[in-house]
């Protein structure tokens, strides 16, 4: 639509701008309050080209948790960067503008954004798995079929991956230790009575949304990575605004370590359980031999519970770990 | 109306990134990103009924919650003294 | 079905009003705390406005109760995290400005 163009002119112009902006500024907080705006503006863009699971999942993860990252990472550091004599490098600009030129010179040759003669559009896959994922699998949501079913094997690695940031995370910070509740702290909280009431009031609505998210992953934008993310969310604001004890208290570590390791085993197992029922592996058909569809359904609900479940955890016990770090210096 | 309304919340989104590369102290820097979420929020919900999907409200709705999230974080785990407020930079033992 | 489309076009026109009022302000005005004004008015008027305007457009029940929730959140949400900007500023020294051209310290 010719109407959008200047909608998109203008959120790519608030990128580049956001991105030199972080590129220049010497207070890594501000920098990382600035890297969150980006996110946002990337969700935007993707809303507007009809991603909706991508921008629901730049929003949860972009905009949330790895600005959360980023500023425990902050806190236990130095946080001004050091300004470094301004140099001059003509080899290094070059190549910068080489590359950015070559960049330029190839993306002309993509096809036009929607145009009806793309490969994307002609190929008989597309038409197949749009077409035959209503009735094969009976969700309205394509992506999520696609992400569980069809594509099955491939997010079990994704969730795999998950989990070995976060063992990976565990052996480089160790075991935190248990962080003892300065008075300081304390007294912050009675300071800010006006943030602890509304978070008591706003976190059970944040792992219900969670919850909703999870299971309504079918039907419109959502899924297992949206909801554990989400789900962490909670339980970090929860954890910022009552301190680190009453968080390990809602999510002991040793607790969320089993936990990431479950969701794992859940993909996996049933995996497991397709093939000891006849089929393939994560051939999800098999879990219901009368009524395929039926199978899908199960399949998909706990596969995706599964991913749920080691994201939350993962991104719990990174904040734990990092935040954590901090308490006990 | 709803593209007028784009485009004026546009017109906000770059005054407020505007604000949040000049603003002096880093607390102005917090609101004006917070801000910016806000609008993020309301950009999202107009262009879902411009173009006539509204399952994008589940995601203004997640932003309305993250948002929320990180300006909290800020708060809770910048330093003691960081904000370049009152004076100097202090040492980075602050309990915040 | 027309009436019901301008008071919602009406809606949408005061909150957009209110939106750019509130972001010129947060560009424009001279200090922090002044700021924190013009950002609330974003907050408050600008989106419960725009909201309530979307809001006579839905055609289903779930699509409305969607926005209802976000306005809730909204109002939950933008005020406590003011009070807490503005709060820890105070802690951390920063003061208001009283007269123009002149910062007490």
């Amino acid at each position: 639509m010719t109407a959008f163009h200047p909608i998109n002119i203008a959120l790519f112009a608030i990128l580049v701008i956001t991105a030199l902006a972080i590129a220049r500024i010497r207070q890594l907080f501000a920098a990382a309050m600035l890297s969150g705006l980006f996110s946002l503006a990337c969700a935007c863009i993707f809303v507007l080209h009809d991603a909706v699971d991508v921008a629901f999942t730049e929003a949860a993860v972009g905009a949330g948790m790895t600005t959360v990252l980023f500023l425990c990472t902050l806190a236990l550091t130095d946080s001004r960067e050091k300004s470094t004599p301004p140099r001059r490098s003509v080899p290094a600009a070059l190549a910068a503008l080489l590359t950015g030129a070559a960049l330029i010179y190839a993306s002309a040759d993509l096809p036009k954004f929607a145009a009806a003669d793309t490969p994307v559009q002609q190929h008989p896959l597309t038409e197949r798995y749009l077409r035959d994922s209503a009735t094969e699998i009976g969700i309205p949501n394509v992506v999520t079929s696609v992400l569980a079913s069809y594509r099955g094997y491939d997010t079990l690695g994704e969730t795999v991956v998950i989990f070995t940031a976060a063992i990976a995370v565990l052996m480089l910070l160790g075991r935190t230790a248990h962080a003892k509740t300065s008075d300081a702290v304390m007294s912050l909280h009675t300071r800010h009575r006006v943030l602890r009431v509304v978070t008591k009031l706003l976190v059970p609505f944040i792992l219900v949304f969670a919850l909703y998210v999870q299971f309504h992953g079918d039907y419109g934008p959502g899924g297992g990575f949206q909801a554990g993310v989400i789900f962490a969310s909670g339980l970090i604001l929860y954890g910022l605004v009552f301190g680190l004890e009453a968080a390990r208290g809602v999510a002991p570590v040793r607790v969320l370590r089993r936990l990431v390791a479950a969701g794992v085993l859940i993909y996996g197992g049933v995996g497991v359980a397709t093939l000891v029922a006849g089929g393939a592996f994560l051939d999800y058909d098999a879990l219901d031999p009368g009524h395929p569809a039926t199978g899908q359904h199960l399949g998909i609900l706990l596969v995706e519970l599964g991913v749920g479940i080691t994201v939350a955890a993962a991104m719990l016990m990174l904040f734990l770990s990092f935040a954590g770090r901090r308490d006990a210096r | 109306m709803l593209l007028a309304a784009t485009l004026a919340l546009l017109a906000a989104m770059l005054l407020a990134l505007g604000r949040a590369l000049l603003g002096p102290t880093l607390f102005d820097r917090i609101l004006a990103v917070n801000s910016f979420g806000t609008k993020t929020v309301l950009f999202i919900a107009v262009s879902g009924f411009l173009a006539g999907r509204p399952h994008f409200l589940d995601i203004a709705l997640v932003y309305a919650l993250i948002n929320f999230t990180g300006t909290v974080a800020v708060l809770k785990l910048t330093h003691h003294g960081e904000f370049g407020a009152a004076g100097a930079p202090e040492q980075q033992e602050g309990d915040l | 079905m027309n009436v019901i489309l301008i008071a919602s076009d009406l809606l949408l026109g005061a909150g957009m009003l209110f939106v750019l009022t509130g972001a010129a302000g947060l560009y424009r005005l001279p200090e922090f705390f002044t700021r924190t004004h013009a950002a609330s008015i974003t907050d408050s008027a600008g989106a419960g406005l725009v909201l309530l305007g979307l809001l006579l457009r839905v055609e289903d029940l779930a699509t409305g109760l969607r926005l209802l929730l976000i306005l809730l959140f909204l109002m939950f949400t933008s005020p406590t995290a003011s009070q807490a900007l503005a709060r820890s500023a105070l802690d951390d020294g920063l003061r208001p400005l009283v007269r123009l051209g002149k910062r007490p310290r």
